[in-house]
């Protein structure tokens, strides 16, 4: 078991490097780079760099570097805990990023909890009771669940509670707290308002993971055990609670490797929808105005996300389940 | 299609009921299942001899059938395919007229009674500008009739391409108001909801189902190198996929997208987007081809096949791949939504197609603001043809994962 954690931890860093050549491969694209969308913004304002002070500016970013010494700049800078100067913001990375990724977490696993709160009683619901009116219910609900994109719920939800209530679904925090420095108050107010993108992100998700759970559970009510536990004389709570569901939430560890990662960023559009602070904004923003160190940084803070979540997932089975510890050691 | 129905001569079609049989034995389900298929749709007399000449496609198609669900979401399906065939005769105006004095123009549904007698019509609408707000308000105005018809004149295009015609599905019955019927509103600039989702619809639903077809393309290549030679190939691509399958997906195409220059036409756009999101859509899909390669590579049929002395192409193409067509067709067609809703969002954040492309993100880009939205709710119309699509496209995948795969569950 502890040499394939190690196993596993070893690799992480390969990965990394990996994705990272990928991602400066990528933010690095895009023709011309932060300063000529800089230029362009300046001029059309009617104010302008002479050159001197555009020379001046790319050297000072590095952008008149051949690319590899770019790349090899930014991961020296990296691997000293600088993610280097945001272009745009004209501040360190890491404050920009630090500011958002708590939330980012925050948001991403309460979404989590949530899908897996509602996701295994409904299904467990949906299987003993099959073919009622609730199952039914379940199904369907399942059904507009996926085929539902998380952001056009955020759009209906918001468009809903304004044009019912008045209300503003958008944001973490009321605004008097949005500047403000972390209070108990504050705490509260987030949990006022974190429930309603809780629920957006999480969405899809449960509606998956409680047909998983309903399918996961059905194959093993028929199986003779359950007869036997019945003529024992196991009234039918402990019998299915007992036996049948704790196999059926096994293979449901596996669906995390996934998911955790498709939360992470999946929230990306519903924060950019929601207007909430996590660092899915700041990536399309840093995208869409070529800040590459920015861009570069957030996108490999997602990379290490969807690693580690596939890491915990798996480590979660090999613990859960001897069959697959045994296979992989 | 044709020489994918089995023909008993053929050595893979003896293998499948024997492989069938084997597979039986612990699922004793199957071999009633199929009885029964025959038995509730068909004359008890002719039964037994049209299930044992019935080809895999014909078996396919009678459990299919039974799936009510799955065939009413074929049929919309079928006509959602129509519309992308010809969004012009669906559309009642020129997308792109824009009109800024007719903007957000509320619904105008469709009366189909008029007097008793059926004469369809839409009331008129009247604007008048708010004295605060300098905005237009429009109200409907019932008693004011404009009577619409079926195949009415309109502008003129050409039809699927090749044939010159001005007949629309809708339009007025005087041709004089033709730009008066907002069947779904109006936008911001004025533009007719109904004949835009008409285009959107093309561009959408191709788009999904392009990136589909590119990504069966590479994971039947890459999946059969993979499974049917094994070796270093395997080991390369195998761990290619999980390379691609760990990276974070929205991410990486937000990236993607964004390094797009600016200046590309849409139908450049269109084809660097089906690419992009066929770039990590043939990694599953691989992965079953290789499972299927692998487990098959050790059949008789195929060791039969090598030794009638049959090339490596013609074993693949003719005699592996046929098998689990079927399979594939499933999975595809639960893969076209997932590329649906991921080029809806992109095109929803800007950065996947771009005006003056017109796709259901690029429809919702409008409904983005809460005011509007409260304003002119009509605007989320194009989210729920999303949502239909994408409900649709499931329907018709689990039916037909169902109806080609008994032996799943």
């Amino acid at each position: 078991m502890l040499r394939y954690i190690l196993q596993r931890l070893l690799l992480i860093p390969v990965l990394l490097f990996l994705f990272s050549v990928m991602v400066f491969a990528l933010v690095q694209a895009p023709p011309g780079d932060y300063l000529t969308s800089y230029i362009a913004t300046l001029s059309s304002s009617g104010s302008s760099l002479d050159q001197a002070e555009i020379e001046a500016l790319k050297a000072q970013f590095g952008l008149d570097q051949p690319v590899y010494i770019q790349y090899v700049r930014w991961i020296q800078s990296l691997l000293r805990g600088k993610l280097g100067l945001s272009l745009e913001y004209q501040r360190p990375n890491v404050e920009l990023i630090a500011e958002r990724i708590g939330l980012t977490l925050v948001l991403a696993l309460s979404a989590f909890v949530f899908t897996w709160i509602v996701a295994i009683p409904l299904g467990i619901y949906s299987a003993t009771h099959r073919n009622t009116l609730l199952d039914y219910l379940t199904t369907v609900l399942n059904y507009i669940g996926v085929a539902t994109p998380n952001f056009m719920l955020a759009l209906i939800l918001m468009w809903w509670a304004y044009s019912q209530f008045g209300l503003s679904v958008t944001g973490l925090f009321s605004r008097e707290f949005e500047q403000a420095p972390w209070s108990f108050a504050k705490v509260i107010d987030l949990l006022k308002h974190i429930w309603v993108p809780m629920i957006v992100i999480g969405m899809a998700g449960t509606a998956r993971l409680t047909r998983v759970m309903r399918a996961n559970l059905l194959d093993e009510l028929n199986k003779p055990y359950m007869t036997s536990g019945r003529a024992r004389g196991l009234s039918e709570w402990q019998l299915v609670m007992k036996y049948p569901v704790r196999l059926a939430i096994n293979p449901l560890a596996s669906t995390i490797g996934w998911y955790l990662p498709e939360i992470f960023s999946g929230s990306l559009i519903v924060a950019t929808v929601m207007n909430l602070q996590n660092i899915g904004p700041l990536l399309l923003r840093s995208l869409i105005n070529q800040d590459m160190y920015l861009a570069g940084s957030i996108l490999l803070i997602y990379c290490f996300l969807a690693i580690i979540g596939t890491l915990l997932s798996d480590i979660l089975l090999a613990w859960l389940d001897p069959r697959i510890r045994m296979e992989k050691t | 299609m044709a020489g994918v129905e089995p023909n008993l001569a053929q050595p893979e079609d003896t293998h499948l009921p024997q492989d069938r049989e084997s597979e039986s034995a612990a699922l004793p389900i199957p071999p009633e299942e199929q009885t029964g298929v025959g038995e509730s749709l068909l004359p008890a007399t002719q039964d037994e001899e049209r299930i044992s000449v019935a080809s895999n496609w014909t078996l396919v198609w009678w459990r299919f059938r039974k799936n009510k669900l799955a065939l009413i979401s074929t049929a919309i399906l079928l006509f959602l395919v129509l519309i992308v065939l010809m969004p012009e005769f669906f559309a009642t105006v020129d997308p792109e007229e824009t009109d800024a004095r007719l903007a957000f123009i509320p619904v105008q549904g469709i009366h189909w009674l008029d007097e008793g007698r059926l004469k369809p019509w839409v009331p008129g609408v009247a604007g008048k500008r708010d004295p605060v707000t300098l905005r237009m308000i429009w109200t409907t105005d019932e008693s004011q009739k404009i009577y619409v018809r079926f195949f009415a004149p309109g502008f003129s295009y050409k039809f699927l391409g090749l044939i010159e015609t001005d007949r629309h599905l809708i339009g007025t019955v005087d041709s004089g108001q033709a730009s008066q019927v907002y069947l779904l509103g109006t936008d911001r600039l004025g533009r007719d909801q109904w004949s835009r989702l008409a285009y959107a619809t093309r561009i959408s639903m191709t788009i999904g189902m392009a990136s589909v077809i590119l990504s069966v393309v590479l994971g039947l290549l890459l999946g059969g190198i993979s499974g049917y030679f094994g070796g270093w190939p395997d080991m390369v691509i195998q761990r290619t996929i999980e390379l691609l399958q760990s990276l974070p997906v929205i991410p990486i195409w937000l990236a993607l997208t964004a390094a797009l220059p600016r200046t590309w036409s849409p139908e450049k756009v269109f084809f660097a987007i089906t690419i992009i999101l066929a770039l990590r859509g043939w990694t599953t899909l691989a992965r079953e081809v290789r499972g299927r390669f692998l487990s098959l590579r050790e059949e008789d049929f195929v060791l039969a096949a090598e030794l009638s002395g049959a090339s490596q192409a013609r074993i693949i193409l003719v005699h592996m791949i046929p098998t689990f067509t079927s399979h594939i067709i499933a999975t595809s067609t639960l893969a076209i939504p997932v590329m649906i809703v991921t080029e809806t969002s992109l095109s929803f954040l800007g950065l996947g197609m771009r005006p003056p492309a017109i796709s259901w993100g690029v429809m919702l880009q409008e409904a983005q603001n809460i005011q509007t939205l409260a304003l002119a709710p009509w605007l989320l119309t194009p989210g729920l043809v999303v949502i239909v699509a994408v409900l649709i496209f499931n329907l018709v995948g689990d039916g037909l994962r169902d109806a080609a795969d008994p032996y799943s569950h």
